[in-house]
């Protein structure tokens, strides 16, 4: 499933932020997004995610191809991790839990609640989610906030085997993942500043 | 669907959850009626539907603001929201789970709560029913007030204050069917005013908080 971005411009509480973005996304690839805080980065991630809609351009191939992880992980403190996982894997009809407890090594943890686990081990179980969604495109927003070195390590890994499986991501970090992916530098593509609508606007 | 109903349930179940704090309180207005309004039997007698009605109206009202805040603040709803559910499912499910954990035990409570009020014979099975017709309406109408504040630090209160006018139609109908009933009167009509805003209330508000919660998620 191809994702194809055109000509977008997105507004975050009513400011436009980004303008004039396109970009493609083939299957078994990977996209990084980079620009600095504040360019809206973010904002993009949800519009492609389908839960904020774009002020025009389009966006095909989203939909239901999307698992999107955001900055919070939406873990039940009360529920176990198991718990946490399987509901996700149910409402998304997708199987097992057990490949996803394997790649984030939770094995050990199954039986905790989640809210007694360090903001690294939620993190683990939030990306966890994303490999019993069974959909294509991953959308991550900063998906390696508070993981240790070994941790990235497992994320980089499941990002490589969902790759090699014909899957595609798209991920906004900061940091270097080791992953064959092309760079997006979002910087450029910054709104200017909507021109004043006033009669003195012309002498500005 | 039916994932995200356990879910919900297993979790009112858990610690902190709040399942029994609407009963609980229930439990504690109807036990203050008599003190404040002192030992005449008749006069508790026919203010016993009422008061009844009232407490339960209250106690639904108590939960709302957690039905759709927690996975708001968590994260959970943005992944509902771009999962293979409907979010008109989502709603209906979230106002389902609330109504088994809130007004289900309230239905079942009411009748021992009206021996406490002196509640004349003939009413406690008008009650019951008026209840189980009136009290899902009062979940779904508050299932829409809980997604218009959904995102509002301290928006419990504004829910309360949206929500309470738009359950006095509900209220009036719902009294009046146990206080008829109480009395020995006929029921039909406000029997079959009470269901009518029930089934439109449950068929029609969860688009209009699918809508709602959509433009609060942006």
């Amino acid at each position: 499933m191809t994702l194809t971005v055109t000509d977008l411009v997105i507004a975050r509480g009513g400011v436009p932020v980004l303008e004039g973005l396109s970009f493609t996304l083939n299957p078994g690839r990977a996209l990084v997004l980079r620009g600095p805080n504040g360019i809206g980065k973010t904002t993009l991630l949800r519009c492609v995610a389908g839960l904020q809609p774009p002020v025009s351009g389009r966006i095909e191939g989203a939909g239901d191809t999307i698992a999107y992880a955001g900055h919070s992980d939406g873990i039940k403190p009360t529920l176990t991790v198991a718990e946490n996982l399987t509901f996700w894997a149910r409402v998304f009809g997708a199987g097992s839990i057990g490949p996803a407890l394997d790649a984030y090594e939770l094995n050990d943890l199954t039986d905790r609640h989640a809210g007694n686990l360090s903001a690294g081990q939620k993190r683990r179980l939030g990306l966890a989610r994303l490999l019993v969604t069974g959909r294509p495109i991953w959308v991550l927003d900063e998906p390696t906030v508070s993981l240790d070195r070994s941790a990235v390590e497992m994320f980089a890994g499941a990002v490589r085997a969902h790759l090699a499986q014909g899957g595609s991501a798209l991920i906004a970090t900061h940091i270097e993942l080791g992953l064959e992916a092309e760079l997006l530098e979002v910087g450029p593509y910054k709104a200017r500043p909507a021109p004043l609508d006033d009669f003195d606007g012309g002498f500005l | 669907m039916i994932a995200l109903l356990l879910r919900d349930l297993k979790l009112s179940l858990r610690a902190g959850g709040g399942f029994g704090l609407g009963l609980a309180f229930f439990l504690i207005v109807t036990t203050l009626v008599p003190f404040s309004v002192g030992p005449q039997s008749a006069l508790l007698a026919t203010i016993a539907p009422g008061v009844l009605w009232l407490g339960a109206l209250l106690a639904c009202l108590l939960s709302l603001d957690r039905l759709l805040a927690l996975d708001w603040e968590d994260g959970s709803l943005d992944l509902l929201a771009t999962a293979p559910l409907p979010l008109e499912g989502v709603v209906s499910i979230k106002a389902l789970a609330h109504w088994i954990t809130t007004g289900l035990p309230l239905v079942l409570a009411a009748p021992v709560l009206g021996v406490l009020l002196n509640l004349p014979a003939p009413g406690y099975g008008w009650l019951v029913v008026s209840l189980i017709l009136g009290t899902p309406a009062l979940s779904v109408i508050g299932t829409f007030g809980a997604a218009l504040t959904v995102g509002l630090k301290r928006g419990g209160l504004l829910l309360s204050l949206l929500v309470l006018p738009l359950y006095v139609p509900t209220l009036i109908f719902g009294a009046e069917v146990a206080r008829r009933g109480a009395a020995g009167m006929e029921t039909a009509t406000p029997l079959l005013m009470l269901s009518g805003i029930s089934a439109a209330v449950i068929a029609l508000l969860p688009f209009a908080s699918a809508t709602v919660l959509r433009i609060n998620l942006r």
